[in-house]
């Protein structure tokens, strides 16, 4: 096998292809489905990222960092970073990076068996399997390892039964991954398998959640008695944890994993560079207010603060002088930027953020988002959870009291609503 | 700071720190709280032979770096400083020392670069003004010519160990642009008032220029041309009292962390209580932010990035917002022994608080990184 090219080289490649092959960005990146418009629009985009990954892949762009025996390209982390940076004026498959590429593919890539990550990987690079998490449930959020959905063996088979939540887009995905219990008989951690599974299928039924802002980009699906060949377990059986770590640390962390595509220069700085805040300012007419400057400006501060971050953190978990656990810092940061960012766009724009004209669609933007503020600090498991592995994890105080550890999974208590 | 330090950097780093450990403990510190200079001239001669002096120097001048990156270098001291809350006007001795190299007249640099070099002297920067002048880059100080020469008039504060200085670098207007002029401190018209500060060893004076003297040979550069080389000096500057400010927040986390562990409290340690633990989460993100903020200003500066002042701002905006906040949750969390003399911890606290109002406040550089911002600048 050749010398790896130089990333140099590759980056200048890339630039040259980008240009010719991608077309130029003209909405802000977000890197998830807002759920804004019609059913229509939302499969119209899922279909259009679709093409750009299968665009990536054609020439010779996608799956950077992963296998070439998976249909990858085989490079390094550099490599990827410097695609990262070319990429940023260009559109691209933003939203299904996640959860498709992390933590999902990640997942596979650690855990999967050879024929499990030949049959999944190229199609996931050439956008023809949008993957999932079937983790969360509807009896806790924040407590993963809890989950109550269960598989029960079956000869070579296994039969899956319960109920997942929060998963974006499950109506229009096509895999999951899933998180389920094969024994309850022994403490909650040491009783969990993961599985995967097609979302569309017999016996599983996909509801969508109307979020509070009106968008329904989230799902809940019952599954009844789905049957399952075992060369769709990954792991060992009632190892699922081992998995489920990684599983959590990729998803948390997908913001600097070398799996996932996103620009260099993060939202904030939206188009062409342009401060969303600076620029709602300006249509206001405010931007000459010194208290109004002053909010954009701890807005510029901490976003520059949440990328600065993300550098050190993603440089010191691949040079090893910080554990993976250090990924929760960024996931809090992203948080409390985004939220004070959140509203100080909601205070700039006075009452036209809680009552705007038909025509006012950048109002009724900042007055639906100041109302789903907390989702970004909710999403992906909880700040408040992110804090307690800081100080944890990373500072080495002593872990929270549970009352479920050393009780077999069937006896640990559980609330009435949950039973 | 950066995660991985050269064994050069290692080295350059830890002999200061050593040298910090012994000469500017703790308990020197409180000595020294009524001592006017707050440093004394042995430990800055022998500190300057650790570097503390040079960094900034061009090799043909006698100083020079241990990598290529000699503001990162001097960042990492800067930091040992903070870390021990020690005294001594590094930050002042470092601008002028790079300002006598880059622009200094043969004669100049013998007069003045030589002791300052060699710890014998030490320098101030006069730039900042007191309100209603104390926006960022505002400078009112005039020089008017007359025949020859100049003659100064203006005020300057805070001015950092103008007492102990032997020079002053001075930012002035004058009919032909920003001028710095370099003169001895003790030029007549010139009068110092000292007082008070937050900082246990750190001392500020406003210095009062009426009607001083200043002969041409005594502007550093060119006439009416400093406004980049005065700009970068700021930038700089700033950037190194950041470094004193990390190190002073990275102690004061670290002295907080060990108490909560060794404190009890109903039979259990503090870092037990999830209230709390969850504030440490919050410390540790913004002193994590804060060093990651603070590399890559100098690296932006080191590498003359277009986005350089960009990051200058928004790291300041972001310490000296946050590093008040951590230092005074480190103070709550020790409850009232936290705001004793008796206690080490408001030792860093003042030096953290000393560096937020410093080259500009909170609102200063927010209001600069709109300005930036709105000028096209991109943020990335």
């Amino acid at each position: 096998m050749s010398a790896i090219e130089s990333v140099e080289s590759f980056r200048e490649r890339a630039r040259v292809w980008l240009a010719d092959n991608m077309p130029l960005r003209t909405t802000p990146y977000t890197g998830t489905f807002g759920g804004g418009g019609t059913d229509e629009e939302e499969l119209a985009e899922v279909q259009k990222n679709r093409d750009l990954q299968r665009k990536l892949f054609d020439g010779g762009f996608a799956g950077i960092c992963f296998p070439v025996e998976y249909g990858g390209l085989g490079l390094t982390p550099a490599h990827a970073d410097a695609f990262n940076e070319e990429i940023t004026p260009y559109e691209f498959p933003e939203k299904i990076q996640v959860p498709t590429f992390a933590p999902c593919a990640s997942v596979l890539l650690e855990f999967g068996t050879e024929e499990q990550k030949r049959e999944h990987i190229p199609a996931i690079l050439k956008g023809e399997e949008i993957w999932m998490q079937f983790l969360s449930e509807p009896s806790g959020g924040s407590d993963v390892a809890g989950a109550q959905t269960t598989a029960v063996r079956d000869g070579d088979e296994w039969v899956l039964s319960g109920s997942k939540i929060w998963t974006t887009g499950a109506w229009w995905s096509d895999w999951g991954l899933c998180l389920a219990r094969t024994n309850w008989d022994v403490p909650k951690h040491r009783g969990l398998t993961v599985f995967i599974l097609q979302i569309h299928q017999p016996g599983i039924e996909v509801n969508r959640i109307e979020m509070l802002n009106g968008s329904k980009e989230f799902c809940q699906e019952y599954i009844d008695e789905v049957r399952i060949p075992d060369s769709d377990r990954i792991g060992a059986v009632d190892d699922g944890w081992t998995v489920g770590t990684r599983w959590m640390f990729y998803e948390k962390s997908y913001a600097i994993s070398p799996l996932t595509t996103r620009p260099a220069a993060k939202s904030g700085s939206a188009v062409s560079g342009k401060n969303s805040l600076v620029e709602r300012a300006k249509t206001l007419e405010k931007l000459d207010n010194a208290h109004v400057r002053d909010l954009i400006g701890e807005s510029i501060a901490l976003e520059s603060a949440y990328r600065s971050l993300s550098r050190r953190v993603s440089e010191g978990i691949r040079g090893g002088a910080m554990s993976e656990h250090a990924a929760a810092l960024t996931r809090v940061l992203a948080a409390d930027a985004q939220i004070r960012t959140t509203s100080i766009e909601f205070e700039i724009s006075g009452s036209s953020a809680v009552a705007w004209t038909e025509d006012d669609v950048s109002s009724e933007t900042i007055g639906n988002g100041f109302l789903m503020r907390q989702a970004t600090a909710i999403g992906g498991g909880t700040t408040e959870m992110s804090r307690n592995v800081i100080s944890e994890r990373i500072l080495g105080m002593p872990r929270e009291l549970t009352h479920d550890k050393n009780l077999p999974f069937r006896d640990v208590p559980r609330g009435p609503s949950s039973k | 700071m950066e995660l991985h330090l050269t064994d050069d950097q290692e080295m350059l780093a830890g002999t200061t720190r050593k040298f910090l450990e012994e000469r500017a403990s703790v308990g020197e510190l409180r000595a020294r709280r009524h001592d006017a200079a707050g440093f004394t001239f042995p430990d800055w001669t022998q500190g300057a032979e650790l570097g503390w002096t040079s960094l900034l120097v061009s090799e043909e001048d006698g100083g020079g770096s241990i990598s290529d990156r000699p503001l990162a270098d001097l960042g990492l001291l800067a930091f040992e400083f903070g870390r021990s809350a020690a005294p001594g006007p590094l930050v002042d001795c470092n601008i002028l020392a790079m300002a006598l190299s880059r622009r200094g007249t043969a004669e100049q640099k013998a007069t003045y670069l030589e002791p300052l070099m060699a710890g014998e002297q030490v320098g101030s920067w006069c730039y900042e003004e007191p309100a209603p002048n104390d926006a960022l880059g505002v400078v009112t100080t005039f020089a008017r010519q007359e025949g020859e020469g100049f003659v100064l008039s203006g005020v300057k504060y805070p001015v950092e160990s103008a007492a102990e200085a032997s020079m002053f670098l001075v930012v002035a207007q004058t009919d032909a642009g920003l001028t710095q002029f370099l003169l001895p401190r003790d030029r007549t018209g010139i009068e110092l008032e000292s007082g008070g500060g937050v900082d246990l060893t750190r001392r500020f004076s406003k210095v009062v220029f009426s009607d001083v003297h200043v002969r041409s040979d005594e502007v550093l550069g060119t006439l009416g041309d400093a406004d980049a080389d005065v700009h970068r000096q700021l930038l700089f500057a700033t950037s190194l009292e950041m470094c004193s400010m990390l190190g002073a927040m990275q102690t004061a986390f670290d002295i907080t962390v060990e108490w909560s562990f060794d404190r009890y409290s109903f039979g259990r340690p503090l870092a037990s209580y999830q209230a709390l633990k969850h504030r440490f989460a919050d410390m540790k993100i913004w002193l994590e932010a804060s060093h990651a903020l603070v590399d890559d200003a100098i690296e932006g500066l080191q590498t003359d990035s277009p986005k350089a002042e960009l990051q200058v701002s928004a790291a300041k905006a972001f310490l000296s917002s946050q590093g008040p906040e951590l230092a005074q949750d480190c103070v709550q969390m020790h409850g009232g022994i936290g705001v004793t003399f008796e206690h080490d911890l408001h030792l860093f606290l003042r030096r953290i608080v000393l560096g937020s109002q410093l080259h500009g406040t909170v609102s200063d550089h927010r209001e600069n990184l709109v300005a930036l911002t709105a000028a096209g600048e991109v943020v990335a």
